[in-house]
């Protein structure tokens, strides 16, 4: 059978994009319609599926099924829409406001209950579409439209949320790091289970720069480290810097200075977390931050085929439900006429 | 089929029917003793109609007039609606339980207590400073049987070897037996149902049996009783019977929708009271297709039903008001995308947690205009248990016909009341035909928003090639269904919205009336104080007076006929467990000066305070004639 080829333009929809100028949201969009085409899963059967702000205007631009939801809520659309279509592909596309703060809950039990999904959550440390109010991941001390005195709520890490619940799909990329954001993305729709991406997103408009010393060509080298399985973990523009564990804390160490077999290697597929969480709270500027896979773990079961499973069992022992025989189940009784 | 049931050698009176409430320590049984009664009673051919009446706690403090847990059963040999106002014998299992309904038993009525639960200590529980048992009046007005339930259980029970605490709880069959024996019930279905409960554990098992037996044996040689009662069986339509509840009906409609519409079913819910015992009897049939999604909250359950239904499931979510007030949102958007689901109100006491065990009216306002912007959904009633049933496949059959999300409104006395209901045959339930476009056909893009003559736009879902398209909250384009602000197209599509309900009355039967179609007197109700109300109005027919019965199901749309309904006599009332939202309803949409019956204690009517309060409205216009 020949299958049609497609090319990232056959994932674009004919409505005009109207983010700002500038934004990290069109390398994200770009990014999910080349790698698209890649995953042989067709068209129709991709779903994108979001919340409220400026990233969950995504579906809207994507040739395949959507629904633009309700603020927080989109894992719970998508769960009722995996749980009964298990032969789609679904997308989860959130940001920072919409997943940590009023979609926190859901979030959280979409990763533990390892519902079949791919979360994309940009991450841009502002609300963006209310127009500069301060978000879930926005510094301490942070000055915004409402936080004229600086920000006073302890800023939240997705990552380790997500380490946290369980999750077993875990990464980090950043939307000017084109290359990354795709490899990344690919995984992701790769793993079963929910795999969760977070990536780092300007906003051009509210918070431009926050995250520049990811984001900056020049600056990235020294302020992120690239996580690759099963490799040790160096960076710095030279190389020349590493990640050891010494006891329970990881710290920075110049490779010239130790023993090559020092160096921590990273294990994505580690069933416990607790390194991977070690990684998660390496923060700028005292360490550099992770990209790449934190965490991926095969063979948990998901939620939509449990769900499905329990069906198909009750349907082998019981037999496909017939109603007359439900009514004349238990006590029963004649009336004549 | 043998019979395990002795004969009673003693005299029998015959009577038309029985009303009888067992109370005691929520913890003592009182719920299973009723919940046995009644089924043995329609067993018997009887008409029943149940009212438990419970406390929000789980365990409240014993003893107390705040835990006390009661059941009552009206079993009849004539068609019933109401399980009955006042009480022909009352079970006591302490003094709690009995100076707290005490006031319901009719003078000359019967009271049975266990003597074994009246002591100082349960006294000062009960607040009470004396045995309440030893008051002159009670004597004078009741005919009173004091009977040592625990120490004849533990007697009973005594071969067994269990602990005095196991034993102590095989009380509730002893007065269990000694009510069967005093109403001349079969004890063949108790004791099938101890099979099945106990058959793993065949100690207590055979504890149960042996207590059932002792109540039995004990009215039948106690110089108490010098007879026993018999209700004949009613006389209903033909057919094969069983009795069924509120929430079951419902959970049982919905998996016959889902059967006859050829889709499997999504349930979406979080746990409240009253609705949760829709959940716990659909995950019993996952074999049926049924999916059950626990949800994290109410918002979860709602979202996942909407998604479930975008992917062309049957959706359905439940709650209650509470919950109901979370899904508001969610709901709004369900209208906005135009995808058929159910979402099902429990409704109970109100406002906030309110009376969660109490059932109430009040949340008609709630799902009419619960939702921000213009979100007309049509909103459906059931009237009694056995009609939740009907009400369910209604629901769906309106959802799929129309693109539309549907509520089901029922309370908390429906859901936990029970009834006789007529199994109806296979071809007796209606046709629901859900169809998806399987392919683009016609000129242009594909238009997820044209509609039909049903203003239903197609269910187009995912997995569909060619017909690839996005849903949203945002306001959409018709035809397109791109986002669009532009000002002309808003109102467009909320007219459309709004007339795609209206139009639904063309699809639901008018009216029914009982009794004449114009006179005095037209009483107006809707929901789980039908029974009441007709019974109310019957009694006021037999009394002379020119009252007729509309009890509306369709809530929105109205039937089409019940404006000239209305303005065909001269007087409407409305008796309502809120304080007056249908008859708000009513003014607002007729110009008809509605007149409210209203009532917000967390109890359902009495026909009595019905037939009071509308005799009211008929002695005014007798009078009137007459002058």
């Amino acid at each position: 059978m020949n299958l049609p080829v497609l090319k990232a333009a056959d994932f674009a929809s004919d409505q005009d994009v109207r983010w700002c100028p500038g934004c990290g949201d069109y390398s994200i969009l770009a990014q999910m319609k080349k790698i698209l085409p890649d995953l042989g899963v067709p068209r129709e059967k991709t779903v994108f599926v979001s919340g409220i702000g400026c990233s969950s205007r995504f579906p809207y631009y994507m040739n395949t099924y959507g629904m633009h939801s309700i603020h927080g809520r989109a894992p719970t659309f998508a769960t009722g829409l995996k749980s009964t279509r298990p032969d789609l592909m679904v997308w989860v596309i959130t940001g920072d406001g919409d997943a940590l703060s009023i979609g926190g809950n859901h979030f959280i039990h979409c990763l533990r209950r390892n519902l079949d999904v791919n979360i994309v959550l940009f991450n841009n440390r502002i609300y963006g579409l209310t127009k500069g109010q301060y978000s879930p991941t926005s510094s301490e001390g942070q000055v915004t439209k409402s936080t004229p005195m600086g920000a006073i709520d302890h800023p939240l890490s997705p990552l380790s949320v997500a380490l946290a619940a369980e999750a077993t799909f875990v990464a980090r990329s950043i939307d000017a790091h084109v290359q990354h954001l795709g490899k990344t993305l690919k995984a992701a729709a790769e793993h079963k289970g929910t795999s969760l991406v977070e990536v780092y997103q300007n906003c051009n408009v509210f918070n431009d720069g926050a995250m520049a010393y990811a984001q900056e060509r020049k600056q990235r080298a020294d302020n992120v480290i690239e996580l690759e399985h099963g490799k040790p973990l160096i960076f710095g523009a030279e190389r020349d810097k590493g990640i050891r564990l010494v006891g329970s804390h990881l710290e920075v160490v110049n490779t010239a200075d130790v023993p090559a077999d020092d160096l921590l290697i990273h294990d994505a597929l580690d069933p416990n977390p607790s390194i991977q969480m070690m990684l998660a709270r390496m923060r700028y500027p005292e360490m550099p931050e992770p990209i790449g896979v934190l965490r991926s773990v095969a063979g948990v079961s998901t939620y939509n085929d449990q769900i499905n499973e329990q069906v198909t069992q009750a349907k082998a022992a019981r037999g496909e439900g017939d109603l007359s025989e439900l009514f004349r189940s238990g006590d029963t009784w004649e009336v004549t006429a | 089929m043998t019979t395990s049931t002795p004969t009673t050698n003693k005299k029998i009176e015959s009577v038309s029917g029985i009303t009888v409430r067992l109370c005691g320590d929520s913890g003592d049984g009182m719920q299973l003793l009723g919940t046995q009664l009644t089924n043995t009673s329609a067993l018997a051919g009887n008409d029943v109609a149940t009212f438990p009446d419970f406390p929000a706690e789980i365990r409240a403090p014993r003893g107390t007039r705040a835990g006390v847990s009661g059941f009552q059963v009206q079993f009849a040999s004539e068609e019933i609606f109401t399980p009955g106002d006042t009480l022909d014998a009352l079970v006591v299992m302490n003094p709690a339980a009995m100076v707290t309904n005490i006031a319901d038993l009719r003078k000359g009525g019967i009271l049975i207590a266990n003597e074994d639960g009246f002591n100082e200590k349960e006294y000062k529980l009960a607040k009470v400073e004396s045995n309440p048992l030893d008051a002159d009046v009670i004597d004078q007005s009741y005919r009173v049987v004091k009977v040592a339930m625990t120490k004849l259980t533990r007697a009973a029970v005594a071969e067994h070897g269990l602990s005095t605490k196991i034993a102590d709880r095989c009380k509730n069959f002893f007065a269990m037996g000694l009510v069967y024996w005093l109403f001349g019930r079969s004890l063949d279905p108790t004791l099938r149902f101890i099979e099945a409960k106990f058959g793993k554990k065949p100690d207590i098992a055979a504890a149960n049996v042996a207590a059932l037996r002792a109540g039995w044996a004990y009215g039948e040689t106690t110089e108490e009783f010098g007879e026993s009662y018999q209700v004949e069986a009613a006389e209903l339509a033909p057919g094969t019977y069983r009795n069924i509840m509120g929430n079951q009906a419902l959970a049982w409609g919905l998996i016959a929708a889902s059967k006859i519409s050829n889709k499997e079913m999504f349930y979406g819910t979080y746990p409240i009271t009253p609705a949760s015992d829709i959940l716990h009897e659909l995950t019993k049939f996952k074999n049926f297709g049924v999916r059950t999604f626990q949800a994290e909250d109410e918002i979860a359950a709602i979202g996942a039903t909407i998604g479930a239904a975008f992917g062309g499931t049957m959706a359905v979510t439940a709650s209650s008001g509470p919950g109901i007030a979370l899904k508001g949102e969610a709901m709004g958007l369900g209208v906005m995308l135009e995808l058929p689901m159910i979402v099902i109100n429990v409704q109970r006491g109100g406002p906030s947690t309110g009376l969660p065990t109490k059932t109430e009216q009040s949340d008609l306002l709630q799902v009419m205009f619960g939702r921000n912007g213009e979100a007309p959904m049509p909103v459906l009633a059931p009237r009694s248990p056995g009609d939740c049933f009907a009400m369910a496949v209604e629901a769906w059959r309106i959802a799929t016909e129309c693109m539309v999300p549907v509520m089901l409104l029922s309370d908390g006395y429906i859901a936990n009341g029970s009834e006789p209901w007529k199994i109806p045959e296979m071809d007796e339930l209606p046709t629901i035909v859900c169809t998806h476009p399987e392919k683009h056909t016609g000129e242009g893009p594909f238009l997820p928003y044209a509609r039909n003559e049903n203003l239903a736009r197609p269910w187009a879902i995912p997995g569909t090639p060619e017909l690839m398209h996005r849903v949203g909250g945002l306001e959409k384009e018709d035809g397109t269904g791109n986002v669009s602000y532009d000002p002309a197209n808003h109102q467009h599509m909320c007219d459309t919205r709004a007339a795609k309900v209206a139009k639904i009355a063309e699809r639901i039967p008018e009216q029914d009336v009982y009794g004449e179609t114009s006179g005095d007197v037209l009483v107006v109700s809707w929901g789980g104080t039908y029974g009441a109300c007709h019974t109310a109005v019957t009694r006021c027919r037999e009394a002379g007076h020119s009252v007729s019965h509309a009890h509306i199901r369709y809530i929105n749309p109205l039937p089409r006929n019940i404006g000239t309904l209305l303005k065909s006599f001269k007087t409407v009332v409305v008796p309502e467990l809120n304080s007056g939202q249908l008859r708000m309803l009513l003014r607002a949409e007729f110009l008809v000066d509605c007149i409210g019956i209203n009532k917000i204690q967390g109890k359902p009517f009495a026909v009595s305070e019905l037939v009071e309060a509308i005799g009211k409205h008929t002695s005014t216009h007798s009078q009137s004639k007459a002058g």
